[in-house]
């Protein structure tokens, strides 16, 4: 009966005693997830565009982070800074559809699939011997980055809201609607979507696939730079990031491979989900449920909803 | 393979000589027979798959100017190898074209990318009508527009052009083409390449898997744009009936070789073509022992 008790009744109970700390727990909840849906949205672009899952994009994270923090230590200004990490990373997506991806068109996705695993790795090299392995600082303020916090006083209690969440929530909103607007409105998007279809027919109607794979991999970055500015500023700057970065299958398993809203939906379930699992059910587990929650949701879609959410149906004719 | 070749190496080579020849002399006969130069042609072409799978052996056809000309055989006599050879999509298969040429509009196009030949006017509608199944059918169509420069009010008007030629598109603009019947798959996927604006279309097998009366209409579709619009067609097709009924010129290819070509009319009345390919024999079915001398007829052909 206790146990009953302690899954059923406590934690709401405790909700309904402390309502401003439940609206904390709430409000870092949707941080969190929103950082886990822009993470995820880095793998949905490569995945629909060339059906390959980027193993490599938690490292583009950190590369993309480090190459910020590096060219600033160098001397450069903030902005300048930002503009050629953009830069950077155009230049990688050109350097990976030209050296791995041109080179394998049309294998099999599982060799692709490796191709990326072996990126990830090159990364990690290049990342390591260019900027060094120690943590580093993101540059918050120098980017213009609000800092402090508010706090609020609902229900006679207190909630601190960061601005720098604020910000991390916003950019991911920007992000996320200039991307549905790419793909959905521009003549660039609906060749993406017609190569996310069918390679051979987008080929056919005279679609360049390197040039759309480019594209893609640049988007991707600048997903993977905005995501890591914001994970960096959270945390530090460091390969340790890239763990995080894997939180994003589970996130994608609950949308669905190649849905954008599916990824948005999913980072947030699996945010609000995990803090509240934490905060209040996690002491009958012991803690550090945070760790593992993601991927207990993970398993159980694919045993009764493998597509995720919003993943795209197959289409069959009968 | 070897065997079944026979002879010496220099009876073959004597007999290579003798094909080319022959095939100089076919794509004669096909651009006079049309009274101007080929808009495409393709002269002697051996196409590799994966380095080791030989698949054309020496192809060679010429499609006029503003013409319909057939390309008809079985299935796996290289109809689609050589579509795609022209496309250039072969490379996406591994496939290579290790010998001949092919030219378009003069100019030699075997080395070129897939997208570049669209923009030059040349596209292929590929077997088994591949659109894409998420975009609804409108943005089919604007997909075929990629590779145009010409601005918006361009493309708006021959989107107009293309639903007026086909009234059932416009009906289902909206919907998602992978929910669409084969019928209106196929001319979403024509129509879709008709947005490039191209002077030849590569329609592969349009009458796949569809009703014999969907089929006649996709036909007289084809026949309309040809007339109105001048696109030529290069037409690979197993129904020989409905093909050389609405082409004008004809190739039959046999195991990756031509082995017969002429006018539409000629190849319609040819004993042989009658008997093999449109199923019909003149007074009495012939026994299956004359079968023989036809191989050697065939033989004789290649």
């Amino acid at each position: 009966m206790d146990i009953l008790y302690n899954i059923f009744i406590d934690p709401f109970v405790q909700m309904g005693n402390a309502p401003d700390f439940l609206l904390q727990v709430l409000w870092s909840g949707f941080v969190g997830g929103t950082l886990y849906s822009l993470i995820a949205l880095g793998f949905v672009l490569i995945f629909k565009a060339s059906g390959v899952f980027n193993f490599a994009q938690g490292i583009m994270v950190v590369f993309a982070a480090l190459t910020l923090v590096g060219l600033y230590n160098l001397g450069l200004p903030a902005w300048l800074a930002l503009i050629a990490t953009i830069g950077v990373m155009a230049l990688l997506a050109i350097g990976v559809e030209r050296v791995v991806l041109r080179k394998l068109v049309n294998q099999p996705d599982i060799i692709l699939f490796m191709a990326t695993i072996g990126l990830t790795y090159f990364l990690i090299g290049l990342g390591e011997s260019i900027f060094g392995g120690e943590p580093k600082k993101m540059i918050t303020e120098e980017l213009g980055l609000p800092s402090g916090s508010t706090s609020f006083e609902p229900f006679g209690g207190l909630v601190i809201i960061e601005h720098l969440d604020v910000a991390a929530v916003v950019m991911a909103i920007v992000l996320v609607t200039g991307l549905a607007i790419f793909f959905n409105k521009t003549r660039i998007g609906r060749a993406l979507r017609a190569v996310a279809d069918d390679h051979q027919a987008a080929l056919s109607v005279g679609i360049s696939l390197n040039q759309i794979w480019a594209i893609v991999w640049f988007a991707a970055g600048i997903v993977a730079l905005a995501t890591g500015i914001m994970w960096g500023a959270k945390s530090d700057v460091s390969f340790a990031l890239q763990i995080v970065a894997l939180k994003a299958l589970p996130v994608l398993i609950i949308g669905g491979f190649t849905s954008i809203p599916g990824a948005i939906i999913g980072g947030l379930i699996i945010g609000f989900g995990e803090k509240l699992f934490e905060i209040y059910w996690g002491s009958l587990l012991g803690s550090g449920v945070e760790g593992w929650f993601a991927y207990v949701i993970a398993l159980i879609f694919l045993l009764f909803r493998p597509q995720g959410l919003f993943g795209e149906k197959i289409i069959e004719r009968i | 393979m070897g065997n079944r070749a026979g002879g010496g190496p220099l009876i073959r080579l004597q007999l290579k000589v003798l094909r080319d020849m022959a095939n100089i002399v076919h794509a004669e006969g096909a651009a006079a027979a049309a009274g101007q130069a080929p808009v495409l042609s393709i002269n002697n072409i051996e196409v590799i798959y994966d380095h080791v799978i030989l698949v054309l052996k020496g192809v060679s056809l010429d499609v006029p100017q503003g013409g319909i000309t057939a390309l008809l055989g079985a299935n796996g006599a290289g109809k689609t190898t050589t579509l795609k050879a022209v496309s250039n999509l072969l490379k996406a298969e591994r496939g290579q074209v290790t010998k001949g040429s092919i030219t378009f509009k003069g100019e030699r196009v075997d080395t070129l990318n897939p997208n570049d030949l669209v923009r030059r006017g040349c596209i292929q509608v590929m077997e088994g009508r591949h659109c894409f199944g998420h975009l609804s059918v409108e943005e089919n169509l604007l997909t075929g527009a990629f590779t145009r420069k010409d601005g918006q009010a361009a493309i708006a008007n021959d989107l107009e052009m293309v639903y007026n030629y086909f009234p059932r598109l416009r009906e289902r603009r909206n919907s998602q083409a992978g929910y669409t019947s084969g019928g209106e798959q196929q001319m979403c996927a024509i129509g879709r390449a008709l947005m490039s604006k191209p002077t030849t279309i590569l329609l592969d097998e349009p009458s796949m898997g569809l009703a014999p009366q969907l089929v006649e209409e996709i036909f007289e579709i084809v026949k309309a744009l040809n007339d109105n619009e001048g696109v030529s067609f290069l037409l690979a097709e197993q129904n020989t009936n409905i093909a050389l009924r609405y082409a004008k010129y004809g190739y039959i290819l046999e195991n990756g070789r031509v082995v017969m070509d002429g006018e539409a009319q000629a190849l319609r009345d040819n004993e042989d073509v009658k008997e093999f390919y449109l199923g019909v024999s003149g007074e009495n079915r012939r026994s299956f022992r004359n079968v023989k001398a036809y191989k050697r007829r065939k033989r004789w052909l290649a």
